[in-house]
């Protein structure tokens, strides 16, 4: 059981008018790499939230690195949110927002000490430049940045992502996944990440989650994406759905 | 000028204006980013029910404003949080409420009501000494919070999901500053009016939002202009028998004025 980081037991949550995730049962191993894919309104946002203990599942159980929602620390875990939900009237700086991820409150002024780990997070993700540029003033890719800077300076064990990928070109895309390529196997941390993007998907997960309502299929990126199961998580659209994977998946 | 000192009605406003100068701008930076300013609108409304129901009975105003207003706010939250509703028709449904409760009540009194227009429009003379305790104590409360709440609520306005993804309680936390809340509106509604002291609570963050990088900037600047605007206006109102509520908001609406302009330049020598 030790090597399970995210275990879920017949997991239900049931919002007033709808059921949004029906009986999930998976484990996903420590330092593994899993991909979230499914349509609109499949249940992969709230089934990030049942992880981060942000939403009480109705029914079942789900244990992250062994422990309840309620005994988890949220420096256990790093998320990174769709950067569509911020809130671009705040006055606000990268080193501020970074330092949330510290501290978990919002800096008055920011010390010397943690002024050095801020600044050494944000050299990681290649935005040692951004720090006090205002927050409002960042473009998307660079916002998704300090947002990776602030969950990874906790060194969580587990890196959550809510699709990293959207609203950024392609090379800031492959410059985000090598950060946390490089992140999983330094500190053989587990991501789970929510993407539209079924290449990226087959391309950097060990395991992908094809979720609608239900888990359609938890396994490998090639065995999850078959014509079959891909058929019963989008539906039949009118066309075969092609895989255009393009190289082999990596370990 | 200096005289006006020596006069003890006059103190008495000048540090209820210092005091609920502070506090208001400092809620204001909550409120403004927030986007709460129909909220000290309509707690101000429910304040005129509570103070119609205090001069009803004939006891101070301000001691049923108060409880009247917590739950009124109180009431808000509920309703936005148990149900579908968005806070801005919860707020509108008792804001009719109580509006409605305090035209009758002040129908009910049979008598002269000039109370009521003090409160209504704000007045340097309606400012008593027992006003002034509770003034003392809400701002001793208030200046705790800078310690204890400030980075939370800061954290939530800035980011709700992700401050409660750090276990902050945002839920707890909201109703600790919108009762906060309610209560700094009832204590500045005798200097500045029912009328305008949703305008008090929200101009002074709104020129340090233009002005400020930061939102702790934004809440220290936000406090000086709120002391400092209280105080001109007071001055003003008194020099020249004018409304205070009325003064202090036009001092506050020329600094916003200064702010807008002052970062519209600045804007673009940075171009």
């Amino acid at each position: 059981m030790n090597d399970i980081a995210i275990e879920v037991k017949n997991l239900s949550v049931i919002f007033t008018r709808y059921s949004a995730l029906e009986n999930i049962n998976l484990g996903i191993p420590f330092g593994t790499f899993v991909s979230i894919v499914g349509p609109n309104g499949a249940g992969k946002t709230t089934f990030l939230k049942v992880i981060l203990g942000l939403i009480k599942p109705n029914h079942g159980v789900i244990n992250v690195l062994g422990k309840s929602a309620g005994e988890l620390s949220p420096f256990d875990l790093g998320y990174v949110p769709q950067i569509k939900t911020l809130d671009r009237t705040f006055p606000a700086l990268p080193i501020e927002l970074v330092s949330t991820g510290l501290n978990a409150k919002w800096p008055a002024a920011i010390g010397k000490d943690d002024n050095k780990i801020i600044m050494d997070s944000l050299e990681r993700v290649g935005a040692g430049n951004l720090a006090r540029r205002p927050l409002n003033k960042l473009s998307g890719g660079e916002l998704q940045r300090i947002y990776l800077a602030r969950a990874l300076i906790r060194k969580p064990k587990i890196l959550v992502l809510d699709e990293p990928a959207t609203g950024i070109d392609w090379i800031g895309e492959k410059d985000i996944h090598k950060i946390i390529d490089e992140y999983k196997t330094d500190f053989n941390a587990t991501i789970i990440m929510v993407t539209h993007d079924w290449e990226s998907a087959y391309h950097h997960a060990d395991f992908v989650l094809l979720l609608n309502k239900v888990a359609v299929c938890f396994d490998k990126p090639e065995k999850a994406f078959t014509e079959d199961y891909l058929s019963q998580t989008f539906g039949h659209v009118g066309h075969k759905h092609e895989m255009l994977f393009s190289g082999r998946h990596h370990d | 000028m200096i005289e006006a000192f020596t006069q003890s009605f006059m103190l008495r406003a000048m540090l209820a204006g210092i005091l609920v100068g502070f506090m208001s701008s400092y809620f204001g930076v909550f409120i403004v980013q927030r986007r709460m300013s129909f909220m000290g609108s309509g707690l101000a409304h429910a304040a005129f029910g509570g103070v119609a129901l205090g001069i009803l009975l004939n006891t101070e105003p301000l001691w049923i404003a108060i409880p009247f207003t917590i739950i009124a706010s109180i009431g808000i939250t509920l309703l936005k949080d148990k149900t579908k509703l968005g806070s801005d028709t919860s707020i509108g449904i008792l804001f009719a409420i109580s509006v409605a409760l305090g035209i009758i009540f002040l129908s009910l009194k049979r008598s002269y009501t000039a109370d009521a227009f003090a409160y209504l429009f704000g007045s340097i003379l309606s400012v008593q000494t027992s006003d002034l305790y509770v003034t003392i104590i809400l701002g001793i409360i208030t200046l705790l919070t800078l310690f204890r709440y400030w980075s939370r609520w800061a954290y939530t306005s800035f980011d709700r999901e992700l401050a409660s993804t750090d276990r902050i309680p945002v839920t707890t936390d909201d109703y600790v500053l919108n009762i906060l809340l309610a209560i700094t509106i009832v204590i500045s509604v005798k200097l500045v009016g029912i009328i305008l002291v949703a305008a008090f609570l929200v101009i002074p963050a709104a020129s340090a939002r233009l002005v400020a990088g930061t939102f702790f900037r934004m809440t220290i600047i936000s406090i000086a202009l709120g002391v400092i605007s209280s105080i001109a206006g007071l001055f003003t109102s008194y020099l020249f028998d004018l409304p205070s509520g009325a003064t202090i908001i036009l001092v506050q609406a020329a600094i916003f004025l200064i702010s807008v302009i002052y970062q519209k330049t600045s804007a673009q020598e940075s171009i």
